[in-house]
């Protein structure tokens, strides 16, 4: 297995259940492949930000309780 | 959890002139992403969220509290709509279709990372989600997939359809839903590593 392959079956396992072929052969190019462990680490925090994910309050005021000075 | 004694009725909070306007502004800046076609829908949606939420006399503990709870009824009023809609939110077939090479040239012949584009390891990623900067960076990673994409992508993470949904929805194939969805998590981490991650190392 390349590391194209164990890229798109680390995605791919974050929306299936990878079969057990696919798994064997990813989990042996992972433990001998870096880039590819960085890779599944960054797939996994992405799946975290996104579960966390609520959108920046885009307020340029400051995070306090006062009213803006919006001109009303 | 316990309610903090400290904490704000939603309800009262939710008459707050400033903090509506900008919650709203917000809100519907996420209900476009999904359903950007459709202005109406999402002011609809942005809507119906924030009736819900005031009609709730629940008590949270400050404003970001308020606000992802808000969101996470947004979520909700998104799916409703979505599967309303089926049809009318359908995919361009070739915007996903082509570029592939971007993500290509990544790998060498052999199909290995190439030296210079072998992914690095994310020092704590965790502790950028306490930081407000990183979700800003983060949305503008999203705005910056291509547009199906990024709405497939947001469909599955945030919404949390499963992909027969997705795929039903958007009448397309299993196996093109997953190649977009590896399309959008390569193309988002591409943008966090040259936007957020590499800048920190740096």
């Amino acid at each position: 297995m390349n590391c194209k392959h164990a890229a798109w079956l680390m995605s791919l396992r974050q929306d299936r259940p990878l079969k057990l072929g696919e798994n064997l052969g990813l989990r042996l190019h992972l433990s001998y492949c870096p880039g590819c462990r960085a890779y599944r680490q960054q797939l996994d925090f992405l799946q975290r930000a996104c579960r966390a994910f609520t959108p920046p309050e885009s307020t340029e005021a400051p995070p306090s309780d006062t009213d803006t000075p919006s001109s009303r | 959890m316990s309610v903090s004694v400290g904490g704000q009725e939603a309800a009262s909070l939710l008459q707050d002139a400033g903090f509506l306007a900008g919650l709203r502004r917000d809100l519907l800046r996420f209900a476009q992403l999904y359903l950007n076609q459709d202005t109406d829908s999402a002011e609809d949606a942005v809507q119906e969220a924030l009736l819900a939420a005031s009609r709730a006399p629940e008590r949270f503990a400050g404003r970001a509290a308020v606000r992802t709870w808000v969101f996470g009824i947004l979520k909700h009023k998104l799916i409703d709509e979505i599967r309303r809609q089926r049809r009318r939110v359908y995919l361009t077939p070739l915007d996903t279709g082509d570029g592939d090479d971007d993500f290509d040239a990544q790998f060498d012949a052999s199909g290995h990372w190439n030296a210079d584009d072998r992914p690095p390891v994310w020092s704590d990623p965790d502790a950028s989600l306490q930081q407000r900067q990183f979700w800003t960076v983060f949305e503008a990673c999203l705005t910056h997939l291509p547009e199906a994409t990024a709405r497939v992508f947001m469909m599955r993470e945030f919404l949390d359809l499963d992909t027969p949904e997705i795929c039903t929805h958007l009448e397309i194939t299993p196996n093109h839903c997953w190649v977009i969805l590896h399309r959008a998590r390569q193309g988002l981490r591409l943008c966090l590593q040259a936007r957020w991650f590499g800048e920190e190392a740096a």
